[in-house]
C-alpha cells in the first residue's frame, strides 16, 4: 500500500519507539499535523515556543535515555529550533528534530517562511538532511534515529518539504542501516586498555576524572564498581554529576572553576588521572599549561576528536565509557597481588586533608535567605532523589555544588553551550519522561525569563514542576565577575523591575509562593511538592550572594579563591541608587 | 607544516559545504581544495592543501572522519612516498620583445601554449607546487597578466 510522506513520518516514529513528540505546527507541517490527528499512538505536546520544543525534548532525553524528538515548521519556526539544537550539540544528546519546508520546487526563491535550515544547522547538527523524495524519506528517518543514538549521540535535523509530505510511495521500513563513512568505535583496544592497566597498578596517587559520556553510556554501575574495588577517589564534570554517587566517600565533587578544593588539588597533585566520557573543556582544566602537572593521563572516549584535543594523553582509549570501564574492572579483579586499599590510604588521606581545610561552606547573612541553603534544603526535602533541571549561571553551579546527586539522568543542565532559559523546559521533558519523579527546575530570575512562556504548555499538561527562582533581582553570575573582576561596575545586570513571579505563575494557572524568610524555605519547597500542579517558588535571596570557591579566569585550578574580599561584598548606598535608579 | 589531505568522501547535497564549514568553523586553515568524482559516480575525491603543527592536522584528519559523508581521510605525510601534481595557466605578455624568451621559458619547463594572440600567450603548466612556482617566478619579469591554479592534486606511488 501506498503512503504520503506525512503517514510515512508517523510509522517510522512508531517503528522507533516514540511516545511523545514536542512540537509546534504551521503552514508546511499541516499534512503532518493532520496525520497526528488521526492517531493515538504518539502523544504531542504544543508548546509555546520552537526553542522551548528542543530543550524539553532535550531534557526528555536525558532523562529517559531515549531519543528526543521534535516536530516544527519552516523558516522561524525552523531557525527558532537553532540554540536548543546547539544545546543538544554541544552536550551530546540524541535528538531529531524534524522541521518543514516549502515545497522542493520553491527552494531557493525566497519563498514565504522560507529559511536554509540545513545549511543554518549544519555547524551544530551530527548530522542533517533534505529530504528530496519521498521515496527516501524511510531511510533518512531510520540513519537519522541511529546516527544521534549511536557513538557520540547528538542532533540531527530532518527538513522535509511540504511536497515530500504529501507525495505517497511504497512504505518499507529498512530493517538496518549502512554507512559507508560512519562506523563508531564501540570497543576499546584491549592492549590499551591492559595498558592502562598497568598505570593503575603502578600509580601512587590515581584519580578518576569523569564526564557526561559515563551518563550517556550508562556506564554508572560499571564505574561505581570499579572505583571501589580499586579505591580511587572520583571527580566529576558538571555534565558528569550523579555518574558516580554523590555522597559516597570516594566522591570528591566537581572539579574545576568552581569545584571543591580537594578535587582541585587532587588534580594538580594526581600521579594518575583516569579521564572517562570528557573532554577537557575550559571550565574544568582553567590554565591548560598548568593542569595536571604532574598527572599521567588515560583518556577514555568514544569520539576520537576529545581525545588530545586539549591536553596530552598518555594512553588513549576510542570506545564506549560502559564497555572500557567493564573490562578495566575484569582486569582489576583478577589483579590478586595489588593491595588497592592500602597502595591509596596516605593519597585519600591527603585528600581528606584537603577538604578538611576547605570544606564547602558558604556566608549567611541575618534577616536574608542564602541561595546555597535553598538547595541544600531541595536536596534534603526530596530526600536527594529529585530529578533537578537548572538554569544557567550562580543558580546552576550552587545546585552542582549543594545537591548530591545520587545516581545518573538526575541532574539535566546545559553544560557545554550554557543556555540561559533551558531549564524550565527541560523540566517539562523530564517530567513527561519520568511522570513518577519529583522534578524541579533551579533557576535564576534571569535566565527564568527566556522560556517563561513554558508555563502555559505545563499548566495545560497539568504537570507538577516546582521552579525554584533564586530571585537576587540580578543577572547574578555576571554580577559576580563584575563584582569581583570590574571593580563592582554592575553594568546592564540589576533586574529590579520584577516581574511579580507569583503573579504571574497565577496568570498561568500555576501556583505561586514568595519565600522571604530562612525559617520558610522547608516548608515551602514541601507544600510545592505536595500541589500537583506547576508550582513557581520565589526565594527572595541574599542579592550579593556569590558562587565560591573560584578559579579566576586564566589561572591554574588549585589557585582557588574561597573568601570574599573585605569591604568588597557590600553594595554601597550609592551603587544601590545608581543601578536600581 | 605543509600537508596534503585526501578525502574520499560520498557525493551528496552539501559534502562540499560541510567540509568547508568545519574548516572555517574550527579556524583550519585551507591552502587549495581541489574536488571531483571518481570512478565511482557515488564517490568523489578531495584533495586539501593545509598547514598547521602535528595536534591541528591530528584534529583535522579526525575531525574529517567524523563528518558521516566522509568515507577515508589520508594525510599525504613526509615519508610517504606519493605523486603531486598542479596545473596552472598563465597569461603572459608576448609582445614582440618577450616572445622568444616566452617560449624558451616554455620549453625548459616542459609546459605548452595552449593560445597565443598578438600581446599574450597562455602557457599551460603541470607539475609540483615547486615547479610551478618556479616558472611563475621565471615568467615575471616579462609581464604575467593572469594566472589559475587548480590546486595539487595527489596519489600514492605504487611500488
Amino acid at each position: 500500500m501506498k503512503l504520503s510522506g506525512a503517514e510515512i513520518f508517523v510509522e517510522c516514529l512508531k517503528k522507533e519507539g516514540v511516545d511523545t513528540i514536542f512540537g509546534y505546527p504551521g503552514g508546511v507541517v499541516l499534512n503532518i499535523y493532520d496525520v497526528l490527528h488521526k492517531q493515538r499512538d504518539i502523544k504531542h505536546i504544543l508548546v509555546k515556543h520552537e526553542q522551548g520544543a528542543v530543550h524539553a525534548a532535550d531534557g526528555y532525553a536525558r532523562a529517559s535515555g531515549k531519543p528526543g524528538v521534535v516536530l516544527v515548521t519552516s523558516g522561524p519556526g525552523a531557525t527558532n529550533t537553532v540554540t536548543g539544537i546547539a544545546t543538544a550539540y554541544m552536550d551530546s544528546i540524541p535528538l531529531v528534530v524534524f522541521t518543514g519546508q516549502v515545497p522542493m520546487s520553491m527552494i531557493g526563491n525566497d519563498a514565504f517562511q522560507e529559511a536554509d535550515i540545513v545549511g543554518i544547522t549544519r555547524p551544530c547538527t551530527k548530522h542533517n538532511y533534505l529530504v528530496s523524495d519521498v521515496s527516501k524519506l524511510a531511510s533518512i528517518i531510520k540513519e537519522a534515529f541511529h546516527i544521534a543514538t549511536t557513538g557520540r549521540k547528538g542532533p540531527v535535523l530532518i527538513d522535509l518539504p511540504k511536497d515530500v509530505s504529501v507525495n505517497k510511495t511504497e512504505f518499507k521500513y529498512p530493517a538496518k542501516v549502512d554507512l559507508k563513512g560512519y562506523k563508531p568505535t564501540f570497543e576499546g583496544n584491549p592492549q590499551q586498555i591492559k595498558r592502562a592497566m598497568e598505570y593503575m597498578k603502578k600509580a601512587e596517587r590515581p584519580l578518576f576524572f569523569t564526564g557526561g559520556g559515563v551518563i550517556l553510556s550508562d556506564a554508572s554501575a560499571e564505574l561505581t564498581a570499579l572505583a571501589r574495588k580499586t579505591h580511587i577517589p572520583v571527580t566529576s564534570s558538571l555534565m558528569g554529576l550523579g555518574g558516580y554517587p554523590g555522597d559516597d566517600p570516594l566522591f570528591l565533587g566537581m572539579l574545576g572553576m568552581h569545584g571543591t578544593c580537594s578535587a582541585n588539588m587532587s588534580v594538580q597533585n594526581a600521579d594518575l588521572i583516569i579521564a572517562a566520557g570528557v573532554r577537557f573543556d575550559d571550565r574544568v582544566t582553567g590554565k591548560i599549561a598548568a593542569f595536571a602537572p604532574k598527572a599521567k593521563i588515560i583518556h577514555i572516549d568514544i569520539d576520537p576528536t576529545s581525545i588530545k584535543k586539549n591536553v596530552r594523553v598518555d594512553v588513549p582509549i576510542v570506545g564506549d565509557c560502559k564497555h572500557v570501564l567493564q573490562e578495566m574492572k575484569k582486569l582489576a579483579a583478577a589483579e590478586r597481588g595489588v593491595q588497592w586499599k592500602k597502595k591509596h590510604e596516605s593519597w585519600l588521606a591527603q585528600i581528606e586533608k584537603w577538604a578538611q581545610e576547605h570544606p564547602m561552606k558558604y556566608r549567611e547573612r541575618k534577616g536574608k535567605i542564602a541561595p546555597q541553603y535553598v538547595v541544600e534544603q531541595i536536596y534534603e526535602v526530596t530526600h536527594g532523589d529529585a530529578i533537578v533541571t537548572t538554569e544557567v549561571g550562580q543558580n546552576q553551579m550552587w545546585t552542582a555544588q549543594f545537591y548530591k546527586f545520587k545516581s545518573p539522568r538526575q541532574l539535566i543542565t546545559s553544560g557545554g553551550l550554557g543556555t540561559m532559559g533551558y531549564g524550565f523546559p527541560a523540566a517539562i521533558g523530564a517530567q513527561i519522561a519520568c511522570p513518577d519523579r519529583v522534578v524541579f527546575d533551579i533557576a535564576g530570575d534571569g535566565s527564568i525569563q527566556m522560556n517563561i512562556q513554558e508555563l502555559a504548555t505545563a499548566v495545560q499538561h497539568r504537570l507538577p514542576v516546582n521552579i525554584a527562582i533564586l530571585n537576587n533581582e540580578f543577572l547574578g553570575m555576571v554580577r559576580q565577575w563584575q563584582q569581583i573582576f570590574y571593580d563592582c561596575r554592575y553594568s546592564f545586570t540589576c533586574l529590579s523591575s520584577g516581574p511579580d513571579f507569583v503573579k504571574l505563575a497565577e496568570a498561568y494557572g500555576a501556583a505561586g509562593i514568595r519565600v522571604t524568610k530562612k525559617e520558610d524555605v522547608a516548608d515551602a519547597i514541601r507544600e510545592a511538592i505536595s500541589i500537583k500542579n506547576t508550582v513557581v517558588l520565589d526565594f527572595v535571596i541574599d542579592r550579593e550572594a556569590n558562587v565560591l570557591p573560584m578559579v579566576p579566569p586564566g589561572a591554574a585550578i588549585d589557585e582557588m579563591i574561597f573568601e570574599e574580599k573585605k569591604g568588597k561584598e557590600k553594595l554601597t548606598p550609592e551603587q544601590a541608587e545608581k543601578i536600581t535608579g | 607544516m605543509r600537508h596534503t589531505i585526501s578525502v574520499l568522501v560520498e557525493n551528496k547535497f552539501g559534502v562540499l559545504s560541510r567540509i568547508a564549514g568545519l574548516f572555517s568553523g574550527r579556524g583550519f586553515n585551507v591552502e587549495s581544495l581541489n574536488v571531483a568524482p571518481t570512478m565511482d559516480p557515488f564517490l568523489s575525491q578531495m584533495t586539501i592543501v593545509t598547514s598547521g603543527d602535528d595536534k591541528i592536522l591530528e584534529q583535522i584528519t579526525k575531525q574529517l572522519n567524523r563528518l558521516i559523508n566522509v568515507i577515508k581521510v589520508m594525510d599525504y605525510s613526509e615519508e610517504k612516498d606519493y605523486l603531486q601534481r598542479e596545473l596552472v595557466l598563465i597569461k603572459v605578455s608576448a609582445k614582440a620583445e618577450h616572445r622568444a624568451e616566452a617560449l624558451r621559458i616554455t620549453d625548459i619547463f616542459r609546459a605548452k601554449v595552449v593560445d597565443s594572440s598578438q600581446t599574450h600567450y597562455t602557457i599551460e603548466v603541470t607539475g609540483s607546487s615547486e615547479k610551478v612556482n618556479a616558472i611563475i617566478d621565471m615568467l615575471k619579469p616579462l609581464g604575467i597578466k593572469g594566472i589559475v591554479r587548480t590546486g595539487p592534486v595527489a596519489m600514492v606511488r605504487e611500488r
